[in-house]
C-alpha cells in the first residue's frame, strides 16, 4: 500500500480534493500510467487513429442503445412498429436510430482499417501476441453483436438474414439440429429468438466486447504501442528511462485524436443525416418490410460488413470439396516430404490428412462452408504464430510482399462484394478462387513471410517534424 | 375534397374482390423504371398527394405507422385535416388505418395489401429510387383480359392490384395524370420519413460546425506538435 500523503494546509482546495482521493484511489496514479506518461512513438501516421476511434464509436453505440432500449419493444409483433414509432414519434428517434444504424458500419470500417494496420506494421509479432488475441476476440464479439442486433427491426433480411445463418448451424454433424434448435428457442426464427438476440445484443455482448477492450487497452499499455518502423522504442532510452523516440500520449495523442474524431465525426454526420441508407449498404432496403415467415425474398444479402465471410461459405460447393481435399492432400505430402521431424510426427501427419480427407469426403460441403466462414475469422488469431518475417513492418519488407498485401486488399473487396450479389457461375467461380487466395495467404504465411531480400531496419523511427 | 362514402369504398372492394379471387404473387423482371419527379420541399404536391393518398390508397392500404396529425408538417392546419382528411371514425392522433377489414381483404384479395408507410424506402433497388419505381408502376397498367383483374402491369407483372386508378386516368390528360401521381409518390416518399427534410437542414448546421471544429483542433494539434523534433 502506499504512504498516506498528507498535504499542506495552505494548498488550493482542488489540490486537496487531488490529494484526499489519490490517498483512496489512484486516479493520478492511473492518468500518468496511460495518459500523461505513456510513452508512445513519435512517428504515428494515419493509420493509428482507428483504436481511439473505434473506441468513440463503441461509446457511441452504447450511448445511443440505451436510447434505444427506452422506446424499442423485443416483441415479434411489435418490434417493427416500435422503430417506425423511433422514427417517427419520438423526439429526436430518427438521429438515435440512424447514429445507431450508421454506427454499426462506422464500428466495421474503422475496426477492418485498424487490423488492416496491424497487419501492415506486424502489431501481432512478439511481444504484443495477447493484444492481438484481445483484438480478435472484440472482432468475433463484435461480429455476434452487429448479427444479433440485425434482427431487431423485424423487417425481412433482418428476419430471412437470422434464418440462414442460424440454419447453418444444423449442418454440424450430430448436434447441429439441436444447436440451431437451441440458439433459436423454436422451430423457425420467431418471439423467442427476437428475445433471446435482444439480452445477447444488449446484456451478454457488450459485456464482454467491454471486458475485451479493457485488457486489450491493458495488455497494450504494458509492452507500448508498436509504429510503422516496427522498432521498439524501449530500446533507446535516455536518463531517465524514457524512450528517445517516444512522446507522452497526453497531450500530444489526445490532441492528435481529438482533430481524428473532429474529422471522423464530419463524415459520420454527413451519413447519418444525408445519406443514413447509403445506398442500401447500411440500411437495406428489403428490410422496409415487415418481417414475414411466409415469403421468402428471392435474394438474402448480409450486411456489407459480412459480405467476404459470407462468400467463404458459398465458394464451398461439392465441387470445391475436391480441390479442397487436394489441397489437404498436398499439404501432407509437402509436409512429409520437405520438413525435418521425426518419424512419429510424419506418421500422424499422415494419419490426420487421411482422417480429414475421410471427413471431408463423408460430410456434406454445407458445413465446409461453415468452417470455412468460421475458420476465415479464426485464422487470424493464428497470425502471430504464421508471421515468420525478420522484420515487422512492412517497410521493411521486400517489394513483392508489399504487392502480395495490396492482392489480399483487393481480395477481400472482390469477395466481400460478390457476397452481396446473387450467385451465378462467373461469381462462383472467382468467389473459389478468392477463398482460396484468402486461405492461402495465411496459410502459407510461414513459408513465404521469411522469402526475399528484406531491408536494414533502422536503430531509430523515421520522423519528420511538421 | 371529397371523401368516398362508406357504402362507396365497399362497392369498390367488392369490385376489386370479384377480379381477385386468384390473386398472383409479386414476381421479378418488369420493366425499367422511370425517374420520378422531385417535389419532396413542395408543400402544395405534397397536400395534393395526401389526398390522392387518403382517398383512394387509404381504401384498401394502411399506413399503419403514420399519424394524421403528421400532415401538420406539409402545411395542413389541425382543422383542415379534421374535416377533408380522416376516414371515418379516425381521430386526428390515430394512424392511418385502411377503410378495409384487414381479415377481409385477405379474404378478398388472396394476399392482404401491403402497409404503405414505409413502402418509398422498401421499393428502392437497383433500379432506381422508390419513388421511381412508384411513379412508374403507377402509370404502368395495361389492359390484359387474361388476369382475373382484367388488369395487368409493366412494371410489375402479374400484380394482384387493380389499375384503382383508372377512372382517373381516364378523365385526364396523360400530362395531368403523370403531374398527379409525381405528387402522390413524392407524398409516399415525404411519408416514410417524415423527417428528412428537417434532416437535411440540421445535417447543414451539424457539418458547418463540425467544419469550424476540424479546423481549431487542426490548428491545436498543430500547435503541440510543432516543437516535437
Amino acid at each position: 500500500m502506499a504512504t498516506f500523503h498528507e498535504i499542506s494546509p495552505n494548498a488550493s482546495a482542488g489540490a486537496k480534493t487531488l490529494n484526499w482521493i489519490d490517498n483512496r484511489f489512484p486516479l493520478s496514479k492511473l492518468f500518468k500510467e496511460h495518459m500523461s506518461e505513456y510513452y508512445a512513438p513519435k512517428n504515428f501516421n494515419f493509420w493509428y487513429i482507428f483504436g481511439s476511434l473505434s473506441l468513440l464509436v463503441l461509446v457511441i453505440q452504447i450511448v445511443t442503445g440505451i436510447f434505444l432500449v427506452m422506446h424499442y419493444k423485443p416483441d415479434a409483433a411489435l418490434a417493427f412498429g416500435s422503430v417506425e414509432y423511433i422514427m417517427r414519434d419520438v423526439p429526436w428517434g430518427w438521429l438515435i436510430r440512424y447514429m445507431h444504424s450508421t454506427g454499426a458500419s462506422a464500428f466495421f470500417v474503422v475496426v477492418y482499417l485498424h487490423m488492416f494496420r496491424g497487419l501492415m506494421y506486424g502489431s501481432y509479432r512478439k511481444p504484443r501476441e495477447l493484444i492481438w488475441l484481445f483484438g480478435c476476440g472484440i472482432f468475433l464479439a463484435l461480429m455476434a453483436e452487429a448479427f444479433m442486433g440485425y434482427l431487431l427491426p423485424w423487417g425481412q433480411m433482418s428476419y430471412w438474414g437470422a434464418q440462414v445463418i442460424v440454419n447453418l448451424f444444423s449442418a454440424i454433424p450430430l448436434i447441429g439440429p439441436d444447436l440451431a434448435l437451441l440458439i433459436r428457442g423454436d422451430f423457425v426464427v420467431g418471439d423467442a429468438t427476437l428475445n433471446r438476440f435482444f439480452s445477447f445484443h444488449v446484456i451478454a455482448v457488450p459485456l464482454v466486447l467491454l471486458g475485451l477492450v479493457v485488457a486489450h487497452i491493458i495488455a497494450l499499455h504494458e509492452v507500448g504501442s508498436n509504429n510503422p518502423d516496427g522498432i521498439e522504442i524501449k530500446a533507446n532510452k535516455d536518463a531517465n528511462g524514457i524512450p528517445l523516440d517516444g512522446i507522452p500520449f497526453h497531450p500530444y495523442y489526445s490532441v492528435h485524436d481529438v482533430f481524428a474524431v473532429s474529422m471522423f465525426l464530419f463524415v459520420f454526420s454527413a451519413i447519418v443525416f444525408f445519406a443514413p441508407e447509403m445506398g442500401g449498404y447500411f440500411l437495406e432496403y428489403n428490410n422496409f418490410i415487415p418481417a414475414d415467415s411466409f415469403q421468402t425474398p428471392l435474394h438474402i444479402a448480409p450486411v456489407w460488413y459480412f459480405t467476404p465471410f459470407y462468400t467463404l461459405l458459398r465458394a464451398v460447393t461439392s465441387e470445391m470439396m475436391y480441390v479442397l481435399i487436394a489441397c489437404v492432400l498436398a499439404g501432407a505430402v509437402l509436409a512429409v516430404a520437405k520438413i525435418r521431424m521425426p518419424r512419429l510426427f510424419k506418421g500422424a501427419i499422415v494419419v490426420g490428412a487421411l482422417v480429414v480427407m475421410a471427413m471431408m469426403m463423408a460430410i456434406d460441403a454445407k458445413f465446409w462452408g461453415v468452417v470455412a466462414m468460421g475458420g476465415g475469422v479464426v485464422i487470424l488469431f493464428f497470425l502471430p504464430w504464421l508471421d515468420n518475417s525478420p522484420v515487422k513492418s512492412i517497410r521493411y519488407r521486400p517489394n513483392w510482399h508489399k504487392a502480395l498485401y495490396a492482392v489480399f486488399v483487393i481480395n477481400f473487396f472482390v469477395i466481400g462484394y460478390l457476397g452481396t450479389q446473387p450467385v451465378s457461375v462467373i461469381a462462383g467461380r472467382v468467389s473459389q478462387f478468392g477463398t482460396l487466395f484468402y486461405f492461402g495467404f495465411f496459410i502459407l504465411m510461414p513459408w513465404w513471410s521469411r522469402l526475399g531480400t528484406f531491408k536494414e531496419v533502422p536503430n531509430r523511427v523515421n520522423y519528420t517534424a511538421h | 375534397m371529397k371523401i368516398m362514402g362508406f357504402t362507396q369504398k365497399i362497392i369498390l372492394g367488392m369490385a376489386m374482390a370479384l377480379g381477385l379471387a386468384g390473386a398472383v404473387q409479386a414476381s421479378e423482371g418488369g420493366a425499367a423504371w422511370d425517374k420520378a419527379p422531385d417535389r419532396i420541399t413542395d408543400m402544395a404536391a405534397l397536400q395534393n398527394g395526401a389526398k390522392v393518398f387518403v382517398n383512394y390508397c387509404l381504401n384498401c392500404h394502411s399506413a399503419g405507422f403514420m399519424r394524421y396529425t403528421r400532415l401538420t408538417d406539409i402545411g395542413l392546419t389541425q382543422d383542415q385535416i379534421k374535416d377533408n382528411l380522416l376516414v371515418t371514425n379516425s381521430k386526428i392522433g390515430d394512424t392511418m388505418k385502411a377503410a378495409i377489414d384487414p381479415q377481409q381483404a385477405k379474404a378478398w384479395f388472396g394476399v392482404n395489401p401491403p402497409d404503405l408507410t414505409v413502402i418509398a424506402r422498401s421499393r428502392a433497388g437497383a433500379g432506381g429510387t422508390g419513388t421511381d419505381y412508384l411513379y412508374s408502376y403507377m402509370r404502368g397498367f395495361y389492359k390484359d383480359e387474361t388476369k382475373p383483374t382484367g388488369w395487368n402491369n409493366h412494371v410489375f407483372p402479374n400484380v394482384a392490384m387493380p389499375h384503382v386508378l383508372w377512372e382517373m386516368q381516364a378523365s385526364m390528360t396523360p400530362g395531368e395524370y403523370d403531374q398527379t401521381m409525381g405528387d402522390l409518390v413524392n407524398y409516399l416518399q415525404w411519408m416514410a420519413e417524415p423527417a428528412q427534410t428537417t434532416r437535411k437542414t440540421i445535417g447543414m448546421w451539424v457539418l458547418l460546425f463540425l467544419a469550424g471544429l476540424t479546423f481549431l483542433t487542426w490548428q491545436l494539434n498543430k500547435a503541440y506538435w510543432k516543437d516535437v523534433k
